[in-house]
């Protein structure tokens, strides 16, 4: 339908990330275009900023204080503008959040280097050393594990955790860097590309407030909806899955060691159980919106069974598919007799937290630009994904760590922060890191939609052929670690 | 094509007469009813001037003692719109930054004892000669160093102060001035207290600039005045070979159009070995020449062994006590005493 139309976008974004060298030729420069332009000589009155980032949600503070700290942008004027207010956590609360994140190793080596790590595991936080991803459909499964179960995999983190780390590593910086809440933005004003004499060079914010600041480079890190990409016309491939996905806090019936992260491919959508604590784990089951607003409706006790027997029962599997599962499962061992792991179920759950449950719509974007002058995407912003892998944010933080070293290297050779050259680079890095990525999620997400015989079949012969080759889910887990 | 531009600018700045539109900027002399021809005659009078003092080598400082070149300067102040189009006439003296900036940086970083994160060259005081329109004094700024910018060219100079005019950082330490070196360091004459009148300075950046002078050695001499003792000189330029002909007159001028016609005179390259010697005796010690290619596909710059086409080259003034002894490489220092 309309994805052929999106195609030709994807392409190019595609294209221009294999082709595009360091100095692009004058015509690609000129259709990134501006909108409007500003005329006015009252520059001297309005502060000008080096890098003002709009959006101070995980991505976008991490963002603020990646470049506070790096040594070459020492003493350059960086602004947040964040439209809530500050998140301040002085004591950790007892109740468990519903929004989580899953970090990855990647991730938490940035947070660690701009100290907010520390933070994190001071506070709350839940490793993970396996993950188990099976089909309701057939009998095959693939685990994700490091080698004898030593190193973790990845860790299950609360968003309110995540943002109040860093908030409180903003507090603690020099004066060069400020943090500006409950500013809303309400207008963008683009600076011409070609330098004119008597226009301001420079993008301009105004904030609901009446305020007008300017920066010398713009960050947009305001999540799916971006105004900063809306405003720029920046043309986004975007559709919304026919999903929401349904967010609780689960009591399990026992303790136990919960180190493992759970995810089942039902016809109507993936659910996944993440481990939050001994006691508790985190529930993300994304589903069709008629069914996420039947589960809001339940009492505890049936949305306590639902989980369950989604988890547990057969009811999906034709003999069909069983036996045909089982001629895979036998000629593969037959091939690589070593490989191959048992089935285990997920832990039973008992209850549900005190937090009401939530829903939220899903849906799929990608910018097919990320940068224009002066102006530099971060983030959901730039790319939404299908909550399935638990990518998204560890996406944004892999452009925070690309974006930061490159306005490092440039102001270390005394660049213009805005200027178009090392945007240019970042976008050509992050598009070809991301855009496989998004690819394979979406692929996942189609695939495993449906309860029809071929592609069940065809997704069973690939599980399981996945989880005899530990190479290539090693290859897997490692990209997906970056 | 490019004539055509010119012809519009020339129109447009000047107010001139047009006679014709077409032709290489070599004919200038019949385009207007301005006297080209004129300046053209001067213009070949100081090259053979220029080269013939050069060519005897007898160290005799030639009887121009200004380095400018009265045509060279018609011809950028035309261009001056232009400097900070990325992706227009002077494209590749952008993309040159990316090896330039690094050069002069960290050589001077080498000879710097404190280290300042965020601004690597702050307290230093640096003059960029033929600034034109502050493509490599801003970058300097914005690295900490105080930057004075000089070009005869006055269209350049006020299109580099516009530039910096809306940049914070750049109004404090960056500035121009529309004047020649010999008038900066006072005439051109030697002085016992380099103190008066002549501010000192910690290095001078002289970017693509010898191969448009007249005179090297009162740029040599000029240089010399300008900096403390122990100051850095740095300087890219092109080399005097064949190759150089082809591939920075013929293909890079005339086939691929990377740089405006006629803003390159072969005549005028020249060669390490002999910039060097030059430099030597006028009290400088060079310590390295490094060459540079340019790759037109990709726009970019890169460093190379081969210093044929063009090099950078960065020496050091002499304590002043070596510069009036005798020379080590070898005569030819009558010029430093008038």
């Amino acid at each position: 339908m309309h994805k052929f139309t999106k195609a030709p976008l994807v392409l190019n974004g595609l294209g221009r990330c294999l082709i595009t060298e360091k100095h692009l030729p004058a015509v690609n420069i000129i259709r990134r275009g501006l909108v409007c332009s500003e005329n006015r000589t009252d520059s001297s009155k309005t502060e000008v900023y080096d890098v003002i980032i709009s959006g101070g949600g995980m991505v976008g503070s991490a963002m603020a204080c990646s470049l506070g700290m790096d040594p070459n942008l020492a003493g350059k004027k960086i602004l947040l503008l964040e439209a809530g207010h500050k998140k301040v956590m002085d004591r950790v609360p007892d109740t468990y959040s519903t929004r989580v994140s899953s970090i990855s190793p990647g991730s938490a080596t940035l947070l660690s280097g701009i100290g907010a790590w520390e933070q994190i595991t001071r506070m709350r936080c839940k490793p993970y050393k396996r993950m188990q991803v099976w089909d309701a459909c057939s009998d095959a499964l693939i685990t994700f594990d490091k080698e004898d179960l030593l190193d973790e995999m990845a860790y299950i983190v609360e968003n309110d955790i995540v943002v109040a780390a860093i908030t409180r590593q903003l507090d603690a910086m020099p004066e060069n860097v400020q943090v500006k809440y409950k500013s809303k933005v309400v207008k963008y004003t683009w600076p011409m590309p070609h330098h004119a004499a008597e226009s301001i060079p420079w993008v301009k914010v105004t904030l609901a407030n009446g305020e007008t600041l300017q920066a010398k480079l713009l960050i947009g890190a305001d999540g799916p909806n971006s105004m900063v990409r809306q405003k720029l016309g920046i043309p986004t491939v975007k559709w919304n899955y026919d999903q929401s996905a349904v967010v609780a806090v689960l009591h399990l019936s026992e303790p136990t060691e919960n180190n493992v992260a759970w995810q089942r491919f039902l016809p109507t959508g993936p659910i996944a159980m993440l481990p939050l604590s001994d006691t508790k784990s985190s529930l993300v089951w994304s589903t069709s919106h008629h069914l996420a607003e039947e589960l809001l409706e339940l009492d505890e006790e049936s949305f306590v069974d639902a989980i369950n027997s989604a988890f547990w029962s057969n009811e999906n599997q034709s003999d069909l598919i069983e036996t045909a599962g089982a001629l895979f499962r036998g000629a593969l061992s037959a091939i690589m007799p070593s490989a191959g792991s048992p089935r285990q179920l997920p832990p039973s759950v008992a209850g549900i937290g005190p937090k009401s449950r939530v829903m939220f719509p899903l849906g799929v974007g990608h910018a097919s630009e990320y940068i224009r002058h002066r102006v530099a995407l971060i983030g959901d912003a730039a790319h939404r994904v299908h909550p399935l892998a638990g990518q998204g944010v560890n996406l944004g933080f892999g452009d925070v760590a690309c974006l930061t070293h490159l306005l490092s290297q440039a102001a270390f050779n005394g660049k213009d922060l805005g200027a178009i050259q090392h945007l240019l680079e970042y976008e050509t890095e992050r598009q070809r890191h991301n855009l496989p990525m998004m690819t394979a999620i979406d692929l996942m997400k189609r695939l495993y939609s449906t309860n029809a015989a071929p592609a069940v079949l065809l997704r069973t012969f690939g599980l399981q052929a996945t989880n005899m080759l530990p190479t290539l889910k090693e290859q897997i887990m490692a990209y997906a670690s970056k | 094509m490019y004539s055509n531009k010119l012809g519009r600018l020339m129109f447009g700045l000047k107010g001139l007469k047009v006679t014709s539109a077409c032709g290489a900027f070599e004919r200038a002399a019949a385009r207007s009813g301005f006297s080209w021809a004129a300046v053209c005659k001067q213009r070949t009078l100081w090259q053979q001037r220029s080269a013939c003092a050069r060519m005897h080598q007898t160290g005799v400082r030639s009887a121009v003692h200004t380095t400018v070149d009265h045509g060279e300067v018609k011809r950028f102040q035309l261009l001056a719109n232009k400097w900070w189009d990325e992706e227009g006439e002077f494209a590749a003296l952008h993309a040159m930054n990316d090896l330039r900036v690094p050069f002069v940086r960290d050589n001077l970083l080498n000879a710097q004892r404190e280290r300042h994160p965020g601004q690597p060259l702050a307290g230093l005081r640096i003059l960029d000669v033929g600034c034109g329109g502050g493509l490599l004094s801003e970058p300097l700024g914005r690295l900490g160093a105080t930057v004075l910018g000089i070009d005869p060219v006055e269209d350049s100079v006020r299109i580099a102060q516009l530039h910096a005019a809306h940049d914070p950082d750049l109004r404090d330490r960056v500035s121009y001035q529309a004047c020649t070196l010999e008038e900066l360091s006072g005439e051109g004459e030697p002085q016992q207290q380099p103190e008066q009148g002549v501010t000192q300075f910690d290095a001078v950046v002289a970017s693509e600039v010898v191969e448009h002078l007249a005179d090297l050695d009162t740029f040599a001499i000029c240089c010399s005045h300008v900096l403390k003792p122990g100051g850095s000189l740095f300087i890219t330029t092109l080399n005097k070979t064949n190759l150089s002909y082809a591939l920075a007159i013929v293909v890079a001028e005339q086939l691929l159009h990377i740089v405006p016609r006629g803003t390159h005179d072969w005549e005028k390259f020249i060669s390490p070995v002999e910039l060097e010697r030059l430099l030597e005796s006028n009290g400088f010690l060079v310590q390295s020449v490094q060459g540079m290619l340019y790759n037109p596909i990709s726009g970019a710059w890169s460093w190379t062994n081969n210093t044929e086409i063009n090099y950078a080259l960065h020496a050091v003034k002499q304590d002043d006590e070596a510069q009036d002894g005798s020379s080590p490489s070898g005569g030819h220092n009558e010029a430093t005493n008038s």
